[in-house]
């Protein structure tokens, strides 16, 4: 009877619990009537779906709950609780602190990368600061990037990262990072207000350039902020960017020279970029903490290293930033100048004028390490340069030759190693016609590097050079329009006379520096030599006949070499378009001689008693008066030197005439009167 | 004191037309010289140099077409003086020419010469000259003929678009070396021979100033030209033509006048025989 009422009383006991069981499990299923049979973790949720479960680790109270909705609903819920937590898998519950769980396992990839990291050496190290995958991901609720409830989404990033990289934070204030205030510099930046006030997810959070797991310190080689790589990271969505700063810098040069370029965040600070220039004072200000004392010295050679704010900021280069242009400096040391081992390498971006610069003389001597040679700053300075429109600035047109007689003046440094037949070339451009204009003030006139030009100057042996033999024509053709066409139409155009031999150019004429009007005394005068220096048999005639004969006593009016044959449109007396021609010539002469007529011209300005062939009459009428002169001379000298003796003779006898006639007067005073004429005479 | 007595009566050789014309004679012709040389002699440095003080080729071209005026001027006057000397004393030309007085060369001056060169090697007296000696009837038509034609090939030098349009322009270069030839001709002539025969012989140095003066003593009548002496004599004109001689202060600037175209002269000659035997080109 006991027995019995004991086991009713199991089975009733067991039938009641079962009861309650299945009411609550009914329930549930009602509940979530899909999951209840297969939901993963169902059995832990049992307990760690209690809000309230917690426990206690390190003295601190750590809530042990898990939102079982969310799970359900992440991109892990189909692998279960220990799908992740593998270490509890049979375990029996309660069970213990479970094992860290490796998303490793899995994700390897990002693992790896994030091992690399800098996030991840943090760990290594056991920096209790340093971000596991649940600080950025969470755990529990993981979803997909795109899924706007996940924790990387775009629109959190910058708060994800910002937990940490804010002002304020530990990480912030206990850890060494060159930026400061990120979060807040970000946005407000044009990439952060995008994001975050736009609502543009495209726009770039921090992960965009710094990666998600391959966080790197931007001293790191790999690191997707070094200098190396930075421009590859802003092009990703930056793609055309380069079409933009072409002006400074050619695209493809950002990633073949990124060590010596400018790179993006120079110009473009990071978080705090905008899509207009601002000020880039911060920088300029890190430097100027020093070099704004005027007493710095370079501890090598004691060199200056003060730096004058004020010229950089009149300068041509006041939006360029210091470390534009002393690109190697490091902004995580403290003296961030104290990796720059290269000097300042304006080819950078100055691509173009760098490698023109590269072939001149000048730069083929810097190659060199010629320590005459002149860099860029030699002729444009450093911190105070201006461009060639400011009057003040040392390329400005007025002050080009005093800039090149520092080293090209005689008995300067240039000077004194040039071997060549250019003299004085300073003193003779400044008298010229084009020193004259400079000085009145007409900067387009010719300075030195018009000609010369400013970055390719070479050696006038040089067939590239602008003021090679062959180049001439061109070069001053650049400014003395329709001249060249006429000279290039004329004889002494190779085109046009098919001569090999050294025909004349501009220069030869005109001299190289000391060029002067030709209307000026001096070129009308000089010119009779000069183009008697290749025509020199017919240069010597023309001395033979009037024209010459008083132009050689300075008379300019009278016609010289071109004012017959034309200046630059020197053709053969042949050639009917010549100014000589039996057409034109008339017309020449009459350009002096009104009134002249093709008779006229008939007189033989080239005219020589030399040439019997040539000039027959010429020739005769010279040898026939010379013979009337020597005829003339040869009889009247002997005539002369004949009576000479007797002249002589004649001379002594009167003497003693004299002399008897004063002996005489003495004696008879009545002779007197005619013997005082003698006297008289010899004595007067 | 012999200058209280100065009113000495002298023999009068020259008008003063003459004398005056001389005087121009000098003047236009060391100026033409002057100025004429430094054109055909401009290969030589003294020639810039002379240009340059004359102001210019420009000026000295003006000078020189001056002077040339004037020694047409004279040429012209004198030869207005034979015509009226024909009107005055003369009937014909013929008379004139033909005449004691004519600078016409004629049998006797041959004979004088032969007799001259005689003397020279001392075959011979000194011939009796009369009022010109053949040597002066020869400079005296060197520059008639050198007027003719210096003068002409001058002139179409000068005005060269005109004649062209009667001769080719290529005679300008043939009328070129007559006029600089002849010039250097009647330079070299009057600055040398002439100089010496007339104003610096031995017997008469330092300077025969007759032609300035005009008067002669009348012993160097008798010693230089003894048969004009002699006619004067017979003909009983002498005394007509003795007039006083000018006081000693006339006479020393004449003298200073004349050593001036002399040194002149002398200089232009050692520049040409410079500019010829050295400098020619």
């Amino acid at each position: 009877m006991a027995k019995t009422k004991i086991t009713l009383r199991k089975w009733r006991l067991g039938i009641i619990v079962a009861t309650f069981l299945i009411v609550i499990f009914a329930l549930r299923f009602s509940e979530r009537p899909v999951r209840a049979a297969d939901a993963p973790g169902a059995e832990c949720l049992a307990c760690h779906g209690d809000k309230g479960m917690s426990t206690t680790r390190a003295g601190k109270t750590i809530s042990l709950y898990v939102d079982g909705k969310k799970f359900a609903t992440s991109v892990h819920a189909s692998f279960g609780c220990t799908g992740c937590h593998a270490d509890l898998e049979g375990k029996d519950f309660p069970h213990d602190k479970p094992a860290q769980v490796k998303c490793g396992t899995c994700h390897s990839d990002e693992q790896a990368l994030y091992a690399r990291s800098l996030h991840g050496k943090a760990i290594t190290r056991g920096d209790p600061l340093a971000p596991r995958c649940v600080t950025c991901h969470g755990n529990h609720d993981i979803y997909s990037v795109k899924d706007a409830r996940s924790a990387v989404a775009p629109l959190k990033v910058p708060f994800v990262c910002g937990q940490c990289h804010q002002e304020g934070t530990p990480v912030s204030r206990n850890r060494q990072i060159a930026q400061d205030n990120i979060l807040g510099n970000y946005s407000e930046s044009i990439h952060g207000e995008a994001l975050l006030k736009k609502g543009l997810a495209v726009a770039p959070t921090c992960a965009t350039c710094h990666t998600a797991h391959s966080i790197l310190p931007h001293s790191d080689p790999a690191s997707s902020i070094n200098r190396k790589n930075i421009a590859a990271t802003c092009t990703k969505c930056h793609s055309q960017i380069e079409t933009v700063h072409r002006k400074i810098i050619r695209g493809e040069l950002w990633e073949k020279q990124a060590n010596i370029l400018p790179s993006c965040p120079d110009c473009h600070q990071p978080h705090k970029i905008r899509n207009v220039f601002y000020e880039l004072g911060m920088a300029n200000a890190d430097c100027m903490r020093c070099h704004a004392d005027e007493k710095l010295r370079r501890a090598r050679d004691g060199q200056s290293m003060y730096v004058n704010l004020d010229q950089v900021t009149h300068s041509r280069h006041s939006k360029i930033a210091c470390s534009q242009c002393h690109s190697e400096v490091n902004a995580s040391r403290v003296r961030p100048c104290e990796t720059i081992v290269r000097g300042v390498d304006c080819t950078s971006c100055h691509d173009e004028i760098g490698k023109l610069y590269a072939t001149s003389i000048h730069g083929q001597l810097t190659t060199k390490n010629d320590p005459n040679a002149p860099t860029c700053k030699e002729c444009h300075g450093t911190h105070g340069i201006l461009g060639k429109r400011d009057p003040q600035s040392s390329t400005f047109a007025v002050n080009v030759p005093g800039l090149c007689a520092r080293c090209h003046r005689e008995g300067q440094k240039a000077a004194v190693r040039y071997t060549g037949t250019q003299h004085e070339i300073i003193t003779n451009y400044t008298e010229s016609i084009h020193g004259t204009l400079l000085k009145n003030g007409l900067t387009v006139t010719a300075t030195c590097t018009s000609c010369h030009t400013a970055h390719q100057i070479l050696p006038r042996s040089d067939p590239a050079s602008s003021v090679n033999a062959n180049n001439v024509p061109n070069t001053c053709g650049q400014c003395h329009h329709g001249i060249e066409e006429q000279f290039e139409n004329s004889i002494h155009s190779k085109r046009v006379s098919g001569y090999s031999r050294p025909l004349p150019v501009c220069n030869d004429c005109h001299t190289a520096h000391a060029i002067h009007r030709t209307d000026e005394n001096s070129f009308r005068l000089n010119v009779m030599g000069t183009c008697g220096r290749c025509h020199e048999r017919i240069a010597a005639t023309y001395f033979e006949t009037y024209h010459g004969k008083v132009s050689r006593l300075g008379y300019t009016k009278a016609a010289k070499c071109y004012d017959c044959h034309g200046a630059h449109d020197v053709l053969r007396v042949t050639d009917p378009r010549s100014h000589l021609s039996r057409a034109n010539v008339a017309a020449t002469c009459q350009k002096c001689h009104a009134g002249a007529t093709r008779r006229f011209a008939g007189y033989l300005t080239h005219a020589t008693h030399h040439d019997p062939k040539k000039y027959p009459f010429v020739f005769y009428t010279f040898w026939g008066m010379t013979g009337l002169l020597l005829g003339t001379f040869v009889i009247g000298g002997v005539h002369t030197l004949l009576w000479l003796p007797r002249a002589f003779q004649m001379r002594r006898e009167l003497r003693v005439a004299e002399e008897n006639a004063a002996a005489e007067l003495e004696k008879t005073p009545a002779q007197k009167s005619a013997s005082t004429m003698k006297e008289e005479g010899p004595d007067a | 004191m012999p200058k209280v007595e100065a009113a000495e009566r002298q023999f009068v050789r020259f008008t003063r037309l003459q004398r005056i014309l001389h005087v121009c004679m000098i003047v236009s012709f060391i100026t033409l010289a002057l100025t004429g040389l430094t054109l055909k002699f401009s290969y030589t440095k003294w020639a810039a140099v002379l240009s340059h003080l004359l102001g210019g080729f420009e000026s000295a071209g003006y000078i020189h077409r001056s002077a040339a005026v004037v020694m047409f001027g004279l040429f012209t006057t004198h030869l207005v003086d034979l015509y009226r000397l024909k009107k005055r004393e003369y009937a014909t030309w013929r008379a004139l020419i033909l005449g004691p007085g004519s600078m016409v060369p004629n049998r006797r001056d041959l004979t004088e010469l032969v007799a001259t060169v005689k003397w020279f090697i001392g075959l011979g007296e000194r011939p009796a000259y009369g009022r010109w000696t053949y040597w002066e009837k020869f400079d005296y038509f060197a520059v008639f003929w050198g007027i003719a034609v210096i003068g002409s090939t001058g002139l179409t030098l000068w005005f060269p678009v005109f004649f062209t349009r009667f001769i080719p322009g290529s005679f300008l270069n043939i009328a070129t070396i007559i006029h600089s030839d002849e010039a250097l001709l009647a330079t070299g002539f009057i600055f040398t021979v002439h100089f010496f025969n007339t104003h610096l012989r031995p017997e008469k140095f330092p300077m025969d100033i007759t032609v300035f003066t005009g008067r002669m003593p009348l012993e160097e009548l008798m010693r230089d030209k003894p048969r004009e002496y002699e006619a004067l004599v017979a003909s009983g004109k002498l005394e007509d033509q003795m007039e006083e001689a000018y006081p000693p202060i006339v006479t020393r600037t004449i003298r200073a006048f004349a050593w001036v175209a002399l040194a002149l002269g002398f200089g232009i000659v050692l520049w040409i025989i410079y500019a010829v035997l050295f400098a020619y080109q």
